[in-house]
């Protein structure tokens, strides 16, 4: 059979607009073995597009550690898995879709929910939890921001929110967690990071391995159309520049009630036993699902274009392979047994279509009714692709002095007015405003709502016999600031804090999953800060015991050539395995003592008061204060993290505190009245014996460190299991009866406010700021 | 006795009603597909909440055509008991089996979160077990929950004494302050003129353990099965 015609001959030109550059090119047809006509073309650009080929990145990855005990698999599927007992298996994974997210809001979060959504029941795991990790523009007008831009940031805020609610409140799955931060440098390029999770039986796990010649590869879900072509080469791997809104067309367009179905029938056609493989249709649709099946299966495979379900009429070839058309799935069947998953889909109402079948031989054919559109080896395609070293340069240093550094208040000045103002700050205050319009409470498993305890707490019903055993705990954590400053410490704070706040929950941190947001990889101090950010995950994720299992790299984050801070976000899963211990943040009675809990670094008394005031200017206090980005964020003590993690483990599994919540945006004073927050009628009175100046005290970020409060007969108990796992453990104060908040620094009362009018600075700030058109 | 479950596509509260009733309260339960006429013997049919075809066109208006819709119709004209939860209740009031129709939410925002709602009506077989006046904390998770009719039909509501939920504030002393949605005269939930179909908006399947932060929904499940008792005692 001779090549299809087509209208468009390939030239290096059409090549390059393509994304290709001439050495790619000239590989390609090398691969082929001949000149590759313009469906084949755009096959290759897509596959090998940063976004789908990690090409930039894949060497630095390997240095990641993806093994342990627990995990079932690690990187490269659909989704990580990791064994979470009782011969259940928990899949998990965080995906970006940002470019997206700033072309069309809604529809850009939308569609990011449903990807991660179908990565992981893909895998034949029913999901039961989404969290979000989030970065905006300020959304408050101050001298780095005008006020046009932060109406245009809170308007790209409110379209994200809606998708990211609009999507998993129809599909059904509670969204309980995720971060949301502000800076400058996110305005043109907002991150949207999506995690979901799920559960399967251990031996109903499937992956996208095509298998047995001559089973039938079938089609399902939505009809494809001519949305979405080159989203992944297009819009997530290239910079952004001022004519970017016209590539509105190139966003994908969800349907959570489409997903729904979808997962329903899966989940239901994987039952019969007559499903061999299956793989969503993400990024890079139809090109993506065959080409990768084929090749990790070792096969070939034969699909017809003419059979797939279209949306349209008159789509070429290339057109179809490309469409990125959301809600759609290509599984392989055992032969003869089609009927048995057909009857499923149709049941749910849902195209399902023999398109072609797995071949012997390794070659992908994809054939349009007569005429063959492309003829491509999966395996080289695949996994051949181009991998580069990209050149790594350190950027200048910065020039700071001491002058830049923050200069702390003089003794015994009273702190009440800036706390006030540090709750209001958008980072600090509630997001309630944001949270309350996510549906988490659905699917009856929800232990911890957002902001009730430091991490996102599910129970976990098996899927066979709905009882229940053990919960799992998730949090997502990510300080761009603190990357900007120092990616490689940046990034180990990002998994300390997600594994503290998975251990603040009560639960063991078992496995991580990353979203490693960065600017261009063509730019060699961008190379540098995501070299330093994987060693700074390498290191945290080995000490904290919690491997990377999967996730995602999201390169050519800039605008107008302006790269955003290195955003590595890290989502750590733990387990608990007692539901009914679960830990949260609010006090409980009047009368428990507070105690804080810290490890204290080796040496940090020899810190000179300059370095004090360097990583003090990192926080979000002299963010608040000075709106500039300058210090360097704390040292990372690993060791003295993992000791923490140990002790409120311990803590949590011996049932003696009653209140536990990390130390981190906003330092302590914010950690003790987010606590009396979640309670009714209840105060703290502290006092603080700290050397160092009150503001320091009360507001510094540095990590390992939480608080506790117990009940007075607990004191011994709890200050013993401290002791047992080296952690300082020291009475600040009370939980008090009443409307009380007071805080005492050297014997002076440095804040002095009642729990409501905190409570109302920090629970309506955001509404207040949102609603402001 | 049996509950069914009914399964639109769409729905996503079916597995919770599910697990209430089963594995919580430990009663027979089974679900009831949409297409499906035969109602299986069941003596109870919950319609869940979810998104029944999407919601793309006005919440539960496709729904209500459904199959199983007219044998549910039948079964209620029958006396049969039908409670529909959020988009369940949404259903009924499309299918002219609950009086009103649904508004987006005043503030025009999904919301999810605990509301209070009282006890109104202790005379009916979804709230037999409850006193009148008790406060309930339950969840609600919607857009379209803004309850809406007729003044007439609101009089003769109220007259009829159909109202069987009404929104308030934790202690009962304000109720507009406790309305999240916009919902006339605070209503939550509504009886039909027998009193054996109801509907409301608020999850009490997802209020059925302390663990999940409130069990005051399980009264609501634990009348029907009284009631039931008590019907099969009747017939005995």
């Amino acid at each position: 059979m001779a090549t299809a015609p087509t209208e468009i001959r390939v030239t290096p030109e059409i090549a390059a607009e393509h994304g290709l550059t001439a050495e790619e090119f000239a590989r390609v047809k090398q691969i082929l073995g001949r000149e590759p006509n313009i469906t084949e073309l755009g096959i290759f650009s897509v596959m090998w597009s940063e976004h789908c080929s990690y090409k930039s990145s894949k060497v630095h990855l390997k240095r990641l550690p993806t093994r342990g005990q627990l995990v079932v698999q690690g990187p490269g599927e659909n989704a990580g898995v990791v064994d979470i007992g009782d011969g259940l298996v928990a899949a998990f994974k965080i995906e970006s879709h940002n470019h997206p997210s700033y072309v069309e809001p809604f529809q850009g979060a939308t569609t990011g929910v449903g990807g991660i959504l179908r990565d992981i029941f893909t895998m034949g795991a029913r999901p039961v939890a989404i969290l979000d990790s989030l970065r905006f523009g300020e959304i408050t007008p101050d001298k780095n921001t005008t006020p046009e831009q932060a109406a245009k940031n809170r308007r790209i805020l409110d379209g994200v929110i809606r998708g990211v609610g609009g999507y998993g409140n129809c599909f059904g799955v509670p969204t309980i967690g995720g971060e949301v931060a502000f800076e400058p440098c996110y305005s043109q390029n907002p991150l949207v990071n999506a995690l979901a999770l799920g559960i399967a039986r251990k031996e109903d796990l499937f992956f996208a391995k095509a298998k047995g010649v001559g089973n039938p590869v079938i089609y399902v879900g939505a009809k494809t159309g001519r949305d979405g072509i080159h989203g992944a080469s297009l819009l997530a791997s290239a910079e952004f520049s001022e004519e970017s809104q016209q590539k509105r067309p190139n966003v994908q367009v969800g349907d959570p009630f489409m997903e729904k179905l979808l997962l329903e029938a899966c989940l239901e056609a994987m039952e019969t036993g007559a499903v061999v493989a299956i793989q969503d249709m993400g990024a890079a649709g139809l090109t993506c699902s065959t080409m990768e099946m084929a090749s990790r299966g070792g096969t070939g495979i034969e699909v017809d274009l003419a059979k797939v379900p279209q949306r349209e009429t008159g789509m070429t070839p290339y057109e179809i392979m490309l469409s990125e058309s959301q809600e759609r799935m290509l599984l392989v069947a055992e032969k003869g047994r089609e009927q048995e998953v057909l009857r499923v889909f149709k049941k749910w109402g849902l195209d399902a279509v023999v398109v072609g079948r797995v071949t012997e031989g390794g070659l992908a054919r994809i054939k349009n009714t007569a005429t063959i559109a492309a003829e491509i080896p999966a395996h080289p395609l695949a996994e051949e692709g181009p991998v580069y070293n990209r050149p790594i340069a350190a950027p200048a240093p910065r020039v700071e002095t001491p002058e830049d550094w923050f200069q702390f208040a003089p003794e015994g000045t009273n702190l009440t007015q800036n706390f006030l103002k540090l709750l209001t700050s958008p980072a600090i205050a509630s997001k309630r405003w944001i949270t309350e319009q996510y549906d988490t409470s659905v699917r009856t498993n929800t232990l911890a709502v957002p902001g009730a305890s430091d991490a996102a707490v599910v129970r976990i019903k098996d899927p066979r016999t709905n009882e229940v055993k053990r919960a799992l705990a998730l949090s997502t954590d990510g300080n761009g600031r603190w990357c900007q400053l120092n990616p490689r410490v940046g990034a180990m704070h990002a998994v300390a804090e997600a594994a503290r706040n998975v251990a603040a929950s009560g639960a063991r941190p078992m496995a991580a999953t990353n979203c490693l947001n960065f600017g261009s990889p063509e730019k060699p101090e961008v190379m540098w800060q995501f070299s330093e950010a994987i060693d700074g995950i390498a290191e945290a994720c080995t000490a904290l015991g919690t491997p990377i299992t999967g996730g995602n790299v999201s390169f050519y984050n800039e605008t107008l050539g302006k790269s955003i801070y290195p955003t590595p976000v890290i989502g750590v899963l733990g387990i608990l395995d007692d539901p009914s211990r679960v830990l949260k943040v609010a006090f409980c009675n009047p009368g428990d003592r507070i105690v804080l809990l810290s490890v204290v670094r080796d040496g940090s008394s020899k810190e000179s008061d300059d370095d004090l005031r360097r990583s003090f200017s990192s926080g979000e206090y002299t963010k608040m204060l000075s709106k500039r980005l300058v210090g360097m964020p704390p040292p990372c003590d690993l060791a003295a993290e993992k000791r923490l993690i140990d002790c409120l483990v311990a803590l949590a599994a011996e049932g003696v505190v009653e209140s536990a919540h990390d130390i981190s945006d906003g330092g302590l004073a914010v950690t003790l009245a987010e606590s009396c927050f979640g309670a009714e009628g209840l105060g703290v009175n502290i006092a603080l014996e700290d050397m160092l100046p009150a503001e320091h005290a009360l507001f510094c970020e540095n990590g390992a460190r939480a608080i506790v409060s117990l009940a007075p007969e607990s004191l011994a108990a709890v200050l013993a299991i401290a002791r047992q796992y080296g952690v300082a453990a020291c009475e600040i104060g009370k939980v008090t009866s009443g409307d009380a908040f007071r805080i005492e620094h050297k014997g002076r009362a440095v804040i002095e406010s009642s729990v409501e009018s905190l409570r109302d600075a920090w629970g309506n700030s955001l509404e207040r700021i949102l609603a402001t058109k | 006795m049996k509950f069914g479950v009914v399964v639109f596509p769409g729905s996503n509260c079916d597995h919770d009603a599910f697990y209430a009733i089963g594995n919580v309260l430990k009663k027979p339960v089974e679900f009831i597909w949409h297409q499906s006429e035969d109602l299986a013997n069941c003596d109870a049919i919950i319609l869940p909440g979810g998104f029944s075809y999407g919601d793309y066109l006005r919440t539960g208006a496709i729904a209500r055509f459904s199959p199983v819709m007219k044998s549910i119709e039948k079964f209620a004209n029958s006396g049969g008991l039908v409670l529909g939860v959020c988009n369940g209740f949404q259903i009924l009031c499309e299918a002219g089996l609950l009086p009103g129709a649904m508004m987006r939410n005043s503030g025009l925002r999904f919301i999810c979160r605990h509301v209070y709602i009282r006890v109104e009506q202790t005379d009916t077989p979804f709230t037999n077990a409850a006193s009148k006046g008790q406060i309930l904390k339950i969840p609600i998770a919607h857009s379209d929950g803004n309850w809406n009719v007729d003044e007439s039909t609101l009089a003769s509501l109220e007259k009829n004494r159909q109202v069987i939920f009404r929104y308030t504030t934790p202690d009962g002393s304000n109720d507009d302050a406790g309305n999240p949605n916009g919902a006339m005269h605070n209503i939550a939930g509504v009886c039909n003129r027998e009193r054996n179909v109801a509907g409301l908006m608020p999850h009490p399947e997802r209020a059925a353990e302390l663990a999940l932060g409130s069990a005051d929904g399980l009264v609501i499940f634990r009348s029907m099965v009284e009631a039931l008792v008590g019907a099969a005692r009747a017939t005995a």
